[in-house]
């Protein structure tokens, strides 16, 4: 048995390599694949790291990391932070209604979900701003309430979760429609009550979505610019983004001092979602999808 | 625990899935039900499991003699069994298993210890002393479904449900886990319903088999009952082979809805070498791969085919050959007449007089 099995052994490989896999085509796609991102991600992206490169560590501190810079930083990942978290909640609601039940107007509901993919973000946040500023149609009547939204960090997140919901949602709905219905009435014949079910049976089946898509919508609201000027007013130090000051920095001709932000922005975002993509994965191997 | 549902009605928007249907089962008794799809079984089923609600005004369902007609699922303690497992699959076996003890009130909730022993025992009842860790995903179709059925077990439930429990499964895995179920059923002794929509599944499974069709029940006995004495044309059909007889025989002429049926192993094929005598007819295919052999026929005067049904020596020893005459004689014949009110029911006819003598 196990000599013929040495026996026959040589054969086999050098078959497998010249008939390659099922699947054909692995190093055209691969070769494209790299140049690709060359070209659309990783070539843009390297300028800001030689841009950098040109100043000394002085000045990129002096531009990366002042006070105003880090109260930027602070703001950008913090609202951003929250309204993902707030798309989160109300996202998985929004997609849980649109898949699991019926009635008049789902489509359209479903339909307006993407707007804000499509609409110019400069439009949304001029809406938002007419709507929540002092005499504006909501912000007079929370500012009776003494709750101040435009121009405030509550606006900068408002615009943020408006711009962010649609990627909660979409990446849900396919895991819900998923989601069999017979998972549930099993967990309910076995004594399990509803929110047990839904805590037990239900979230963790979803969570590696609700994790992308989180991610999604707050490397978004990171990047986010043209909706989030018109409503926080840009007073510096406390609602002024950091993409702003990147801007801004642009239009004094201040080179060095925008792609030194850029840069700061670039590594904290890319080992925020590096940590966010890790958890996603290690939860979904835990459910057994991969 | 006996389960008695008296007068069941349900409707989906304008559909009628069960009508005013009435169900005894025994305490202790393993019943199938079994019809095509769309006559109501499974919906008769998750009635009983609480998972749907009959008509408002509709009767009652008791367990025993307590009445759960509008008790909800979790408090009827029933053990349901569904046809895709819904195992939840990112739990290991033993947390799927131990689930229903886990959920419960921290009042009811056995200890630590006690839950781990609960779920090794029932491990060792559906024989995966072992797989204890592992994840569904991991699993045969056949595993999963013995873990679903240890799940169901494990809150210790009053009765034990099963939708369509080895549809998802193939023929030798279902076939073994058939038996298996049915060894298991008499070591537990719990009153069990299933729903299936294979006649052979029903008959070797169950204790009495229930054959459903269009939203009603159209009869009840056990299997030796519902094969040998079908009520209805419906019945003989659905539960198994039969040839039916559209023109009748030389000496029993079928008049307009009579229907005339006859088992394939009720066939015999006379003895090729004497001169034909009985049903003329001519052999078309002969199937022997199997362990019984199949004869398709087609009867010599109207062309009808007939499927019969002969024991390989029988078979061996005729000799048959495609395209040759031969003579069948009906060993045993249900001929239906519809009565007055409509309804068409079995009359007996004895073999001797079946044989047509002739043509």
């Amino acid at each position: 048995m196990t000599q013929h099995a040495t026996a026959t052994a040589p054969k086999t490989p050098r078959r497998s390599k010249k008939r390659g896999s099922v699947l054909p085509g692995f190093t055209p796609t691969m070769g494209f694949t790299i140049a690709y991102l060359s070209l659309i991600v990783l070539i843009p992206l390297s300028t800001v790291f030689l841009k950098t490169a040109g100043m000394s560590w002085a000045e990129f501190v002096e531009a990366g990391f002042s006070t105003r810079v880090l109260a930027a930083y602070k703001l950008t990942f913090g609202t951003a932070f929250l309204a993902a978290l707030v798309n989160a909640v109300f996202g998985l609601l929004l997609a849980w209604v649109l898949v699991r039940y019926r009635f008049p107007g789902r489509r359209l509901i479903d339909g307006m979900v993407d707007l804000p993919f499509a609409l110019p973000t400069a439009v949304a946040g001029i809406a938002l701003t007419a709507i929540y500023s002092r005499n504006g149609w909501m912000g007079s009547w929370l500012e009776d309430l003494g709750i101040k939204v435009a121009y405030t960090p509550i606006g900068i997140t408002i615009a943020l979760i408006f711009i962010g919901l649609p990627f909660v949602v979409r990446t849900l709905q396919p895991v819900i429609e998923e989601i069999d219905v017979e998972l549930e009435e099993a967990a309910a014949t076995l004594g399990a009550g509803r929110w047990t079910i839904f805590r037990k049976v239900l979230f963790p089946t979803f969570f590696p979505a609700l994790l992308t898509g989180f991610a999604l919508a707050f490397a978004r609201g990171i990047g986010e610019y043209g909706s989030v000027v018109f409503i926080s007013g840009n007073m510096p130090m406390r609602t002024e983004i950091a993409p702003l000051l990147i801007v801004t920095k642009l239009e004094q001709y201040d080179y060095m001092g925008a792609t030194a932000i850029a840069l700061v922005m670039l590594v904290i975002s890319f080992f925020l979602l590096l940590a966010i993509n890790l958890l996603q994965r290690w939860s979904s191997q835990r459910i057994g999808h991969s | 625990m006996s389960i008695t549902a008296k007068n069941i009605s349900k409707h989906f928007g304008a559909t009628l899935a069960l009508d005013n249907v009435s169900l005894d089962v025994t305490d202790g008794h393993l019943v199938a039900l079994v019809g095509p799809s769309g006559s109501g079984k499974t919906t008769l089923l998750r009635i009983l499991a609480g998972l749907e609600n009959a008509d408002r005004d509709s009767g009652s369902i008791h367990f025993h003699d307590e009445e759960v007609t509008h008790a909800s699922v979790r408090d009827r303690r029933v053990g349901m069994v569904f046809q895709h497992y819904a195992l939840f699959r990112h739990m290991t076996v033993a947390k799927n298993i131990a689930f229903g003890l886990r959920v419960r009130r921290r009042s009811e909730r056995p200890s630590k210890a006690e839950i781990d022993q609960r779920v090794e025992e029932l491990l060792g009842l559906v024989q995966l002393e072992g797989y204890g860790n592992r994840l569904p995903g991991q699993l045969s179709g056949g595993q999963r479904q013995r873990v679903a059925l240890a799940r169901a077990l494990a809150v210790q439930p009053r009765i034990l449900l099963l939708d369509e429990p080895f549809g998802a499964l193939d023929a030798k895995v279902r076939k073994d886990l058939r038996r298996w179920l049915r060894q298991f059923h008499e070591q537990i002794g719990l009153t069990t319903v299933f729903v299936t929509h294979d006649q052979e599944e029903a008959l070797e499974l169950a204790d009495e088999v229930v054959v459903m069709r269009n939203a009603a029940i159209e009869q009840v006995g056990s299997p030796q009952e519902v094969f040998d004495y079908p009520e209805s044309p419906f019945v003989i059909e659905f539960m198994g082979n039969v040839n039916q007889v559209t023109h009748g025989l030389h000496n029993l002429p079928v008049q307009g809805e009579d229907a005339l049926y006859v088992r394939p192993h009720d066939i015999e094929i006379l003895d090729a070498k004497a001169e034909p005598t009985g049903i003329e007819a001519r052999v078309q295919h002969i199937f022997s791969a199997g362990s019984v052999g199949r004869v398709s026929l087609a009867r010599t005067s109207t062309n009808e085919i007939f499927e019969a049904e002969v024991p390989r020596s029988e078979l061996d020893r005729l000799a048959l050959q495609p395209g040759q005459t031969v003579g069948l004689r009906f060993r045993h014949i249900r001929l239906f007449k519809k009565d007055a009110a409509g309804k068409q029911s079995l009359v007996e006819t004895d073999a001797a007089e079946a044989i047509g003598a002739g043509k």
